[in-house]
């Protein structure tokens, strides 16, 4: 939970500093598909990007174990088109609607927020009953 | 490189040490917040506990500063609550809790060489080029 807390605390401190930097909110759904998409402003956004990897590297450097995802590759596939989809559609993901929307109370992001986490659990709990009900993903 | 470029890149690295350091980057801590069993993770909270009240007490502190002149600073906000923004977070939610990956953490993973974040991020990308074919929400940040 403190470590939890602790990293909270970096990315509220992080996304502060990208909106100082470049005036927009860090929403990294919006941040990829801008570096994809747009030619304004598309250096800082790979600068943010290739920060985010960077901290990945230095985690996995430094002995960090790398984090085991419990899914097959087909599954990853398809939720991976899923989220971005999603995140386009709705104009945003936990970043930028679930942290930055919902730091400026923006009632858009309040509602795609908890959106996103029902119909996350919701998932969650109907793959745990079909496909990992022999044990804990 | 731009003092932009710079800045966003700082923030970069800083927003990807907060998803290490808090554990996620590792989708089971993302499945078990999800799963409102008798096994629930509550560590996310912690996260964005975390994340809102520092962003949210920085840009109280931003908005006042040079006697209210640094909310001028802020982007524009997008209130508007449409089915766009309904049905594409219901869909997001979907992909997150089919695999316990955002965009953030997802990226950050392709650090650790993880396959199956490239597996990830690159059906991700397909994702969001498919959006372009669909009328979809303009966010504040990311003006149109």
């Amino acid at each position: 939970m403190w470590n939890g807390l602790l990293g909270g605390v970096l990315i509220g401190l992080a996304a502060t500093i990208y909106l100082l930097a470049t005036g927009r909110v860090a929403g990294v759904s919006g941040i990829l598909a801008g570096a994809i998409g747009e030619r304004a402003a598309r250096g800082e956004r790979i600068a943010f990007l290739a920060g985010l990897v960077a901290a990945g590297l230095i985690a996995a450097v430094t002995g960090s174990p790398a984090a085991a995802t419990p899914y097959p590759t087909p599954v990853l596939i398809v939720a991976g088109v899923l989220v971005g989809f999603g995140t386009r559609l709705g104009g945003g993901c936990t970043s930028g609607h679930g942290v930055c929307g919902v730091a400026r109370l923006s009632r858009a992001s309040l509602v795609a927020t908890a959106t996103f986490i029902a119909t996350g659990a919701a998932t969650v709990a109907i793959a745990n009953h079909f496909f990992f009900a022999a044990g804990t993903p | 490189m731009s003092r932009r470029a710079l800045g966003a890149l700082v923030a970069g690295a800083l927003f990807g040490v907060g998803l290490v350091v808090s554990g996620m980057t590792d989708p089971r801590n993302v499945i078990g917040f999800l799963d409102f069993s008798s096994r629930w993770n509550p560590r996310l909270v912690g996260v964005m506990a975390g994340a809102v009240g520092v962003h949210a007490a920085l840009l109280a502190l931003l908005a006042r500063a040079g006697g209210g002149r640094g909310a001028r600073l802020l982007p524009p906000r997008n209130d508007r609550i449409d089915r766009s923004l309904i049905v594409g977070s219901a869909i997001f939610g979907v992909g997150w809790g089919l695999s316990g990956y955002c965009p953030g953490p997802a990226i950050a993973s392709l650090g650790f060489g993880a396959r199956s974040a490239f597996a990830f991020v690159a059906a991700m990308i397909v994702g969001m080029l498919a959006s372009a074919l669909v009328p979809r929400r303009h966010s504040g940040c990311e003006a149109p």
